[in-house]
């Protein structure tokens, strides 16, 4: 059994590098930690490792040395088998939304309620809750592929939320909406926040990233992070 | 229960893409049905020539009565023999007007009657070829009122040689039928898994268990195994109604045969899903 989550820090990366193979190095000598109920931006032009970072913090790959420790499991010593600890921990949204299409927002929520073995006869209502919580409750019956990309970025919140996460990775999530669309997103990760979930958010939009100043900045420049407002 | 739901859920979803791999499974396995029908055919053919080798003794005729019932005995005891039967000369002469109508009109009247008495030897299965043949004949070559022995030498041998080329041709051919239905049936339910490897990334994401998300797969190709299975079946059944009808009489393979093919078919089909998933859970 791995150690016992220890939550003051939920993610925590030490002189992490990653390697792939003929690419080279996406990220070198990496060590930041993410505390409870944070709210973090990680900036650098594309190709810098951010996706990498959000990646690795999602146990979706493993760091080629170093180590990376989420809600207390460490890269090091979780198995494959395991990684769903992990995800129970931490919810993840990406730009490109990655909902099932040709299923409803409400069906889209309850496929990870019913698989992550949430009792039948609830699935139900509290899909039904989280999509209200994220703004969408007039929306849950309306297949996936017909909602607007801000809609389609709350129903993949919703998802996220489906095992109540101490984290939510969030990788360029306003990378594909408009302006009002990313401002209604923003606002829900700012609520979010605000009940004590960390946001971990990876994007390139440093205007966007200027509207949060009281918000943890990391930036990354090739492979390497150049800044952390925390130490700075 | 969730994972049979899902499991029927699929057909329901993509039910061109499942009825299509539960095809191809059923028809790899009407391959199998086929050659088992033919293999089966062919091994009830063989034995029955096989049951034709015998060993006949001819006497001389003037052998005495109670030599005969001895040498009947004795050979009877021998342990490649089954059992030994005594044919008079007035029951081979029957025999002979009855197989042969010329020979009757040869030997229409009484008076001579050329053929020989005989024993005939049923050997046990086991001892139907050459050399036990060979050690039977030498037995009862030995008794001095032997006139001859016959076995049909050639017979033995060529029946031995079929039977060798029998069993490697089975043996080839069934590998090769193995190989190609199981190599179809991975990859029907490979396409299976990898036509949902959305939703499996999905539940990656948001955390199920690796056993909860394999327990459907796992269904789902064990159903595709028993429907084939029992197409299969049904198929090799309607081409063995229609062979016996309209080109020759076979023999329907045993029941035990048709509810192993059904039940192997069913488990390869929860092996073949479960490894196609295992690839898909090794990623993300
Ligand atoms: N699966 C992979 N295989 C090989 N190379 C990869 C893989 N993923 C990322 N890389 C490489 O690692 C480097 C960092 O990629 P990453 O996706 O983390 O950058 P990013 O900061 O997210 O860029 P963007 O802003 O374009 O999304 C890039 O050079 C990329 O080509
Ligand atoms: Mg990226």
């Amino acid at each position: 059994m791995p150690a016992p989550p220890r939550l003051a820090l939920l993610i925590k990366l030490t002189q992490v590098a990653k390697e792939y193979p003929k690419r080279g190095f996406a990220l070198r000598d990496v060590s930041f930690n993410i505390a409870k109920g944070e709210m973090a931006f990680v900036t650098g032009h594309s190709g810098s490792g951010k996706s990498t970072t959000l990646r690795l913090a999602h146990m979706a790959d493993r760091p080629t040395s170093g180590e990376v420790r989420v809600t207390g499991y460490s890269s090091a010593t979780l198995s494959s088998r395991e990684v769903w600890k992990v995800r129970r921990r931490v919810g993840m949204v990406f730009q490109d939304f990655r909902l099932l299409p040709g299923r409803s927002a409400v069906e889209n929520v309850g496929f990870a309620l019913e698989v992550t073995g949430v009792n039948r006869k609830e699935i139900g209502p509290r899909a039904q809750r989280l999509l209200s919580q994220v703004g969408l409750s007039t929306k849950a019956g309306a297949l996936v592929n017909e909602l607007s990309g801000g809609e389609q970025q709350r129903v993949a919140i919703a998802r996220a939320l489906v095992n109540d996460p101490f984290v939510l990775l969030a990788d360029e999530p306003t990378g594909n909406l408009d302006e009002r669309a990313t401002r209604g997103i923003m606002e829900l990760f700012v609520e979010l926040n605000a009940k004590g979930m960390a946001v971990f958010m990876a994007t390139h939009d440093l205007e966007l990233v200027r509207r949060y100043p009281k918000a943890r900045l990391l930036e990354l420049d090739h492979g390497r992070l150049v800044y952390d407002s925390a130490t700075a | 229960m969730y994972a049979l739901r899902e499991a029927l859920a699929a057909f329901r979803r993509a039910p061109v893409l499942a009825g299509l791999s539960a095809a191809m499974v059923a028809l790899a396995l009407y391959i199998i049905g086929l050659f088992g029908l033919a293999s089966y055919n062919l091994q009830l053919a063989l034995s029955s020539m096989e049951e034709r080798v015998e060993v006949v003794v001819y006497l001389r005729d003037d052998a005495r009565q109670s030599e005969i019932d001895l040498a009947q005995t004795e050979l009877a005891e021998l342990p490649q023999v089954l059992g030994a039967r005594y044919v008079s000369k007035r029951e081979a002469l029957d025999r002979a007007r009855r197989d042969l109508p010329e020979f009757g009109e040869l030997f229409g009247g009484a008076g001579v009657n050329p053929l020989p008495q005989s024993l005939e030897l049923e050997l046990q299965p086991a001892a139907r070829n050459r050399e036990m043949v060979e050690q039977v004949s030498a037995a009862a070559q030995a008794y001095p009122f032997v006139e001859d022995v016959e076995y049909g030498r050639e017979w033995v041998d060529k029946l031995f040689t079929l039977r060798r080329i029998g069993a490697a041709t089975t043996a080839a051919l069934g590998g090769a039928f193995f190989a190609v239905a199981a190599l179809i049936i991975g990859t029907a339910l490979r396409i299976a898994v990898f036509a949902r490897r959305d939703e499996i990334y999905i539940m990656r994401l948001v955390g199920a268990r690796n056993g909860f998300i394999h327990r459907p797969f796992l269904i789902e190709g064990a159903l595709a195994g028993l429907l084939g299975g029992i197409a299969a079946w049904i198929l090799t059944y309607a081409t063995y109604r229609a062979v016996y009808a309209y080109l020759f009489e076979v023999a329907w393979i045993p029941s035990a045969w048709v509810a192993l093919g059904i039940a192997v078919g069913t488990l390869f089909g929860s092996v073949a899903s479960s490894l196609a998933i295992r690839k898909h859970l090794g990623e993300v």
